[in-house]
């Protein structure tokens, strides 16, 4: 990677070593970057700054430094999503219902990463409770895409649209995300960067305000397929506050990076042909099967059954859950209650604080959910889907028996849309988004979005590699040998 | 360990106008597990802190903080059920019973409706020598307790307390066995009993650490029996649950008022409708508090948080090598080893105390008079007084040492009354008391026969009386003993009475 230009344009990579030469600070970094993030304003990335935070943690990374004990993250100025909690920092998960909510206590994604020396530069937009694929259900306004064609404002994708975008326009070296149904995966095809939504119980989900906590898994978004192995290493491991997080060993992601994919099977499922995809998007996707097999790998023809009902599949489960999992805002304990008037009950305060603190499209998947749980409907909808689910799981595993390595496939049927374009929508056009990503979430697969090129509009595009759970380390390194072959090196064009 | 054989009890029968009706009742029990910390986070369970001051972040439902299971409650839950004889079930699942209050932070209550831990079990409940009802049990699941609301602090807000919120429930679910108000009393004491030697639960009712909800139904008589035979239950009545009862007293005229209740809307012509019931004891009524209609639809579905619990077969043969004796087992051995009574044997396996208690003073003397001592003397002055075995002042030694100088013919049964009395008030060892005190029976048969001899010398005519009815020498028995201020050997005094008479 180059170390011209401002050094918050710099890849994590590149400012490790730089750090670790001793030919930045990381104060200067970390002022680097605070200084284009309040210069990103327009782009509505960043909700709640902490730059005093992070000059701080910027200082104590220099002493630490200088002592020789450097981790990789060690002075890296990063972004946070807002859905993670951070101790004494807003965390609102991007709603009006968490008003003024700061935690006391700090998500174990964070705590790792400042363990590993990496600076705060504070919280970034998202969908409310991450439902979304655009960052417009946020209670803070849109965030904004910094690739800007034909004077059209563009979303950054979403729920990560904050993080993406922040990456994207280099107001920092790297951010974190969550992936329910595609949440990182999509906004970095949306921006030109990479994510990687791990295995399913690969990170820790405690401290991470849940959306459908069988599906949420928290990963990295950056400007490069090294940066997330880089971050990525710190951000998982086994959590015993998590029951659900794999009691396994994280392996050295960066040391995977060896570029030789020779020998390897790549799946390219058909049921990922659908109707009406963009002759751009398919072109896309075989000249991403002409690198792969370039680098030496078999390009192998599969079949995921089941792939067609993911979407129907994914609507159910992640609104059942999430009508669960927000039950808990109430007015109760913390966040927002409504104003009560004279003679109001339980009842009442519950109605009027879910009214005014819950957007549209959460009160949506709440009722959503509600419905699909209720008694006489819950056979139909939720254990129809839970099976179908199995049965998506279950394609998978076939594959990967059949030796193959990693899918490689399209993330969005289009490049990003303008803001406001999906408001004359249905619901169900706008879920269409997610058509290729949720598969992933439900078989609790491993997926990492890559860079390829811009369309004719000049749009970034991606694709993405889905690969065998607990793989992250071979996935990385097909993402690595793609990365390169694509050499996607354009950066949106400063307007904001 | 005795292999004993009941008979069914007979079933309680209500003459309505028209026809006789039976009972039929199940209960759920909600048992608190006797635990350190809640069922998924570390907080304390005590009783009596401050308010709000055992609640961990999760137990307040913060946001992003998630349940861990705490083993030990997962250990008492099976301890339980073994203790129940019941199926263990080596995996077993957590799922979430939405509803919304106040006192409920997470909106939802961490439950198991679809795989229980505990399976089929059973619970040998008896109600007088021979007779005995076995109530099938359903299953054992473990659930979460809601936080405690107070409404009467403050004339317009309710307050909430979630010291209590999350600390893990037991609900034993019983099948439709029990067949009247005091069987359903009976059962309740019985497994409050093997909870309490099992020391999964305190048993604590007025605490509300032990309640059940009595679902109870009538039907005519016969139906029962078609209900048995097939297991269909529409042989039976429609039934109404009566909630959250803590009291045996209470749980068996809510029964007997619910039952009778439903026998007139029957002979009326009407239906029962099922709901859920509250008993109000100041009335003694129930009361409808909400019908199958205006039921909570609580959108049970798997708790996603938590994975599906699997235990080793080989954890559970480890509790189950570490039981205690059972109070059945243990009444058989005082009946066999001691040869109580089947009513002493009760009341002295009652609790783990009073039998532990019991067997310290019976081991190496003679188990009657142990338990007509322990059973007597000390729980009726126990009782008199208020107090727990565990606060007695004479322990089981000095006990036994009273037994042993009656034993040794030291005292008589009258002094060691006495002597037991002194020892409750002053304590000390029973030898040297009954040494200090001079309570020595007379055993010198010189001093008992001069004495005699006076009597018979002044009272001829007693003499005669006694030489024509034989009974009557018992006088002269009573007079020397009462001239010997209770010191003399009765036995003794006896003996030579009837040789000086010449009976």
């Amino acid at each position: 990677m180059s170390m011209t230009g401002s050094a918050n344009t710099w890849t994590i990579a590149a400012a490790r070593d730089a750090l670790r030469k001793g030919e930045i600070s990381a104060v200067d970094l970390t002022m680097a970057c605070l200084t284009a993030m309040d210069a990103g304003d327009g782009l509505n990335a960043f909700v709640h700054k902490t730059p005093e935070l992070a000059l701080d943690q910027a200082r104590a990374a220099d002493l630490r430094i200088a002592g020789g004990d450097a981790p990789d993250l060690c002075g890296i100025p990063l972004g946070i999503k807002d859905v993670f909690c951070t101790k004494g920092v807003a965390s609102q998960a991007a709603s009006n219902i968490l008003k003024g909510f700061v935690p006391q206590y700090e998500s174990t994604v964070t705590a790792k990463l400042f363990d590993a020396g990496a600076v705060m530069l504070g919280k970034l937009n998202m969908d409310e409770f991450a439902m979304g694929s655009a960052t417009e259900s946020s209670c803070y306004g849109p965030a904004v895409n910094p690739w800007k064609v034909d004077d059209v404002l563009r979303t950054p994708g979403g729920s990560s649209g904050g993080s993406a975008a922040a990456v994207a326009a280099d107001l920092c070296l790297g951010a974190t995300g969550t992936d329910t149904g595609g949440s990182i995966r999509q906004p970095a095809a949306f921006t030109g960067t990479t994510g990687i939504k791990p295995t399913y119980g690969r990170v820790s989900r405690w401290g991470i305000i849940a959306y459908a906590s069988s599906l949420d898994q928290a990963g990295p978004m950056g400007k490069s397929v090294r940066d997330l192995a880089i971050m990525l290493g710190a951000m998982a491991g086994h959590d015993a506050k998590d029951s659900t997080s794999a009691d396994l060993a994280v392996p050295d992601f960066e040391a995977a990076l060896t570029g030789d994919i020779r020998g390897k099977k790549i799946g390219i499922p058909r049921e990922y042909r659908i109707d009406g995809i963009p002759a751009e998007i398919d072109a896309l996707w075989a000249r991403g099967r002409e690198m792969l097999r370039d680098a030496g790998a078999e390009i192998v023809d599969i079949s995921l059954p089941h792939a067609k009902y993911a979407l129907p599949a994914y609507y159910v489960i992640a609104p059942a859950e999430a009508s669960s999992n927000l039950a808990r805002y109430d007015g109760v304990r913390y966040g927002h209650r409504a104003a009560l008037a004279a003679g109001d009950g339980i009842t009442e305060m519950y109605e009027k604080t879910r009214a005014e603190g819950f957007g549209p499209e959460t009160q949506r998947r709440i009722m959503v959910g509600t419905y699909v749980l209720s008694a006489g409907f819950y056979d139909a909808y939720y254990n129809r889907a839970r099976k179908v689910r199995a049965l998506i799981k279950r394609d998978f595993e076939q594959a990967f028996a059949a030796g193959i390595d990693a899918i490689l496939a399209p993330i969005t049927p289009t490049s990003a849309f303008g803001l406001g374009e999906m408001d004359k929508a249905s619901p169900v056009e706008v879920y269409l988004n997610d058509v290729f990503t949720v598969t992933a979430n439900l078989a609790g697969l491993p997926g990492v979005a890559v860079p390829m090129g811009l369309d004719s509009k000049g749009l970034p595009m991606g694709l993405q590699l889905l690969g065998r759970p607990w793989d992250e380390a071979g996935l990385l390194n097909h993402a690595y040998v793609l990365e390169r072959a694509a050499g996607f090196v354009a950066k949106p064009e400063k307007w904001w | 360990m005795l292999d004993l054989t009941y008979e069914a009890p007979k079933p309680k029968v209500i003459a309505g106008v028209k026809h006789d009706w039976e009972l039929v009742i199940g209960m759920e029990i909600h048992a608190q597990v006797s635990s350190n910390s809640k069922l998924f986070s570390g907080a304390s369970t005590q009783v009596g802190a401050e308010p709000n001051a055992n609640v961990a972040f999760v137990d307040a439902a913060m946001p992003g903080m998630l349940p861990v299971i705490n083993e030990y409650c997962i250990a008492q839950a099976v301890r339980s059920g073994l203790g129940l004889k019941a199926q263990i079930n080596l995996r077993s699942a957590f799922d979430r019973k939405n509803y919304f209050y106040p006192d409920l932070p997470q909106g939802y209550q961490i439950s198991q409706l679809y795989h229980p831990i505990v399976g089929e079990g059973e619970v040998l409940v008896e109600l007088s020598p021979g007779v005995a009802r076995l109530v099938r049990v359903e299953r054992i699941h473990l659930e979460q307790d809601a936080g405690k609301s107070i409404h009467d602090m403050d004339p317009t807000m309710s307050f909430v307390d979630f010291n209590r919120t999350g600390v893990a429930l037991m609900e034993i679910v019983s099948r439709p066995d029990i067949r009247g108000p005091e069987e359903a009393a009976a059962y309740v004491v019985k497994l409050r009993q093997i909870l309490r030697y099992l020391g999964t639960c305190d048993g604590n009712m007025q605490n509300g650490n032990l309640r059940a909800d009595v679902n109870v139904s009538v039907c005519r008589v016969g139906q029962y029996e078609k209900y048995q035979a097939s297991q269909d239950f529409s042989h039976l009545g429609t039934r109404c649950e009566i909630k959250n009862m803590n009291s045996m007293k209470f749980i068996q005229m809510a029964i007997d008022y619910e039952a009778r209740r439903q026998i007139a809307i029957l002979e009326d012509g009407g239906t029962v409708t099922q709901e859920t019931r509250l008993y109000d004891p100041d009335k003694n009524e129930t009361r409808s508090m909400r019908s199958k209609e205006e039921a909570h639809d609580y959108r049970y579905f798997p708790c996603p948080d938590l994975l599906p619990l699997e235990i080793e077969q080989a954890w559970v043969d480890d509790i189950a090598a570490s039981m205690p004796e059972l109070p059945d087992a243990k009444k058989a051995r005082f009946m066999g080893d001691f040869g109580l009574t089947d009513y002493d044997a009760n009341v002295l396996t009652a609790d783990l105390e009073s039998a532990a208690f019991f067997e310290a003073v019976a081991q190496g003397r003679d188990g009657k008079q142990a338990a007509n001592w322990v059973i007597n003397e000390l729980f009726g002055r126990l009782n008199k007084e208020g107090k727990s075995i565990a606060d007695s002042p004479v322990s089981a030694g000095q006990l036994g040492g009273v037994l042993d100088l009656i034993a040794k013919g030291t005292i008589t049964g009258k002094m060691a009354k006495d002597l037991f009395e002194i020892i409750w008030n002053e304590g000390g060892d029973p030898a040297e008391v009954a040494a200090a005190r001079g309570m020595q029976q007379v055993t010198d048969t010189g001093a008992i026969e001069a004495a005699l001899d006076a009597l018979i010398a002044a009272n001829p005519d007693q003499v005669e009386k006694a030489k024509v009815n034989a009974k009557l020498a018992g006088w002269f028995t009573g007079q020397v003993l009462k001239s010997t201020g209770g010191k003399a050997n009765p036995a003794v005094v006896g003996a030579m009475v009837a040789q000086k008479l010449g009976l």
